[in-house]
């Protein structure tokens, strides 16, 4: 694959304006398939959670899904979307051996939720809303395993594998509107939309939203109008977007590609481009078919949903809270600065402070602890399997260094303990005797000790050079092998050479 | 008179993997033309106030509970398959892609 000229991104961006469009695919984690009682499991073995309906065996018929009907309503709600009073399934034909029956069971001019919207708040704090069209419910495509041939692609290949596990899966795929004035913005924005729908769907527990399992899909359209012109540009749409850095990564590359080939005098093929992982590029694949050419009908073996207002209510009340919502309620409740709760949304943090506040930290604490000494350690483990810390030992963490048991560098050396699996922080302090020498007694020693060493700083400080108590200080925590309190051993120093 | 074209049987035909020849091609058009205007004439009677229907029976939601029930045994699946490798169905490269 011979790779294609890039425009440098900032040029492309003075150049042309990106125009921006997702379709997401949304796998459910309902117990059955969409439309037949065969088991919704990922890695089980090929073609053993199969019925007839799932290989469209003649005589067999599809049956919808109540629970997934309950958890798409539960998604256009939380997409601020309007659930339609009557919905339907119509059949999407094509010739591909995903899906036995030779269509898809998908929803055309009758989603179950349209006109909805999204907050997407970026990493610098910029935020947008994303008007979603709709979001409708239909069943994914079973593997194709391709063999033969270098690549494992399905260029060269000899024949393919098909295993139907995941034929019938439900599927809701959530289509936005064209999306202008993301400008600089528009791979990050990209990056942070997908992660904005997966935080959505975990937090209704309706997928498991695992990109790298398929749970959590991104077709991301491009395209680019020159500036000052009105006219929109031809859009490709990109597929096998398999994480969010590979949707930023995508759409940058998907700018930068057009824009090169806009500027060579060339024309943009309105087609589907496959993103590579390895390659970090996208590759032409098909044509993109007309809507038309998919021959939709209304599903003859399907009746209408119509679901019950009351229903609607029920789901609607018990949504939770969006995640636009609960960082604002978050950071007002913790007090952070805009950049202070910024380092800890980019870091994918919120979750552990909150908990660790509720186990009892202050939040400036609990996020001291999370983005300072346990990301050095988690970056310190990198490769191996990371480090493995709750909230809750931080919260104690933090409560033996209120108490006065630890100080700052004793916790960081507990810390460690506590991420090399060696128990809680109250036991490791324990059974490693960390815990800071609050025994005036103890620590009255070893100043004397100290002082009558070096009777020169001892006269300073009777001279009232206070600053020389820094040599007996270190001398003591050096004593103490630092496990003292540096602010009373200063004081206990002073005190003493008064006194002596 | 019909408004439908051969160009557009013969794109259909394509679309539907259907070889057909120039006679059929011809015929068929023909008789997708009456169609047409059967249907067009049903068209001009129904007014706004009659909703479409896909289904003579004005029936809905028609649920199952989501409760996993028997599926078909892997071996029983394939046995009927012109080719499998033992669990999954053997095809031949198709070039296209996943829709």
């Amino acid at each position: 694959m011979a790779k294609a000229k890039l425009m440098d991104y900032d040029k492309a961006l003075e150049l042309f304006e990106p125009v921006l469009g997702f379709e997401v695919h949304v796998e459910l984690s309902t117990k059955t398939k969409m439309f037949s009682a065969a088991p919704n499991n990922f890695g089980s073995e090929p073609n053993t959670n199969i019925t007839p309906t799932c290989l469209g065996l003649p005589g067999s018929l599809p049956v919808v899904n109540e629970e997934a009907v309950r958890y798409s309503i539960s998604l256009g709600l939380a997409l601020d979307c309007e659930i339609a009073e009557s919905s339907s399934f119509a059949r999407k034909n094509y010739f591909y051996p995903d899906l036995a029956k030779n269509y898809q069971i998908s929803q055309f001019d009758e989603p179950i939720a349209i006109n909805g919207n999204v907050e997407v708040e970026l990493p610098n704090g910029r935020v947008f809303q994303i008007d979603i069209e709709r979001a409708h419910m239909e069943e994914d495509a079973g593997k194709l395993t391709h063999v033969g041939g270098s690549t494992g692609r399905i260029q060269g290949a000899e024949y393919s594998l098909v295993d139907y596990n995941r034929a019938g899966v439900p599927l809701v795929e959530i289509v936005t509107r064209m999306i202008e004035g993301a400008e600089h913005d528009a791979p990050e924005l990209a990056k942070a939309y997908v992660a904005t729908i997966r935080d959505i769907v975990l937090a209704l527990g309706i997928s498991d939203a695992k990109m790298e399992r398929g749970n959590l899909r991104c077709d991301a359209n491009v395209s680019l109008r020159p500036r000052g012109s009105d006219k929109l540009g031809t859009r490709t749409e990109t597929k096998n977007v398999n994480s969010l850095r590979s949707v930023e990564r995508a759409v940058r590359y998907e700018i930068q590609r057009q824009a090169q080939i806009l500027a060579d005098g060339g024309t943009i093929i309105q087609e589907t481009r496959h993103w590579h992982e390895d390659t970090g590029a996208t590759s032409a694949g098909r044509p993109k078919s007309d809507a038309d050419d998919y021959r939709y009908f209304p599903e003859p073996d399907l009746l209408p949903v119509v679901p019950d207002p009351a229903l609607i209510e029920d789901l609607r009340a018990a949504l939770p809270e969006k995640p636009a919502e609960r960082r604002r309620r978050l950071k007002a409740d913790w007090g952070f600065t805009d950049l202070e709760f910024q380092d800890v949304v980019n870091s994918g943090l919120l979750n552990e402070i909150t908990e660790t506040v509720a186990a009892g930290a202050t939040p400036q604490a609990a996020r001291k602890w999370w983005t300072g000494e346990i990301a050095r350690l988690a970056n310190a483990a990198e490769g191996d399997a990371g480090i493995d810390i709750t909230p809750a030992q931080v919260a104690e963490l933090q409560q033996l260094v209120n108490e006065g048991t630890l100080t700052d560098r004793l916790a960081r050396q507990v810390l460690e303990a506590v991420a090399a699996g060696e128990g809680s922080p109250r036991k490791i302090v324990e059974t490693k005797g960390l815990a800071v020498v609050s025994d005036d007694g103890a620590l009255i020693a070893a100043i004397d000790e100290a002082l009558s060493a070096q009777p020169d700083v001892l006269e300073k400080i009777k001279d009232g050079k206070v600053q020389a108590a820094g040599a007996v200080i270190g001398a003591v925590m050096k004593a103490m092998q630092g496990k003292a309190d540096a602010a009373r051993v200063r004081e206990l120093v002073l005190e003493r050479a008064a006194a002596l | 008179m019909s408004d439908i074209s051969a160009e557009q049987v013969r794109h259909l035909a394509n679309l539907a993997r259907i070889d057909l020849s120039d006679a059929e091609i011809a015929t068929m058009t023909t008789e997708l033309g009456q169609i047409m205007e059967a249907v067009a004439s049903v068209q001009a009677v129904a007014t706004p106030d009659v909703p479409a229907t896909s289904h003579p029976i004005p029936l809905k939601n028609v649920y199952r509970p989501d409760v996993v029930a028997d599926v078909i045994p892997t071996d029983k699946a394939l046995a009927s398959a012109p080719e499998h490798d033992g669990s999954r169905f053997k095809v031949s490269a198709i070039l296209g892609e996943e829709q």
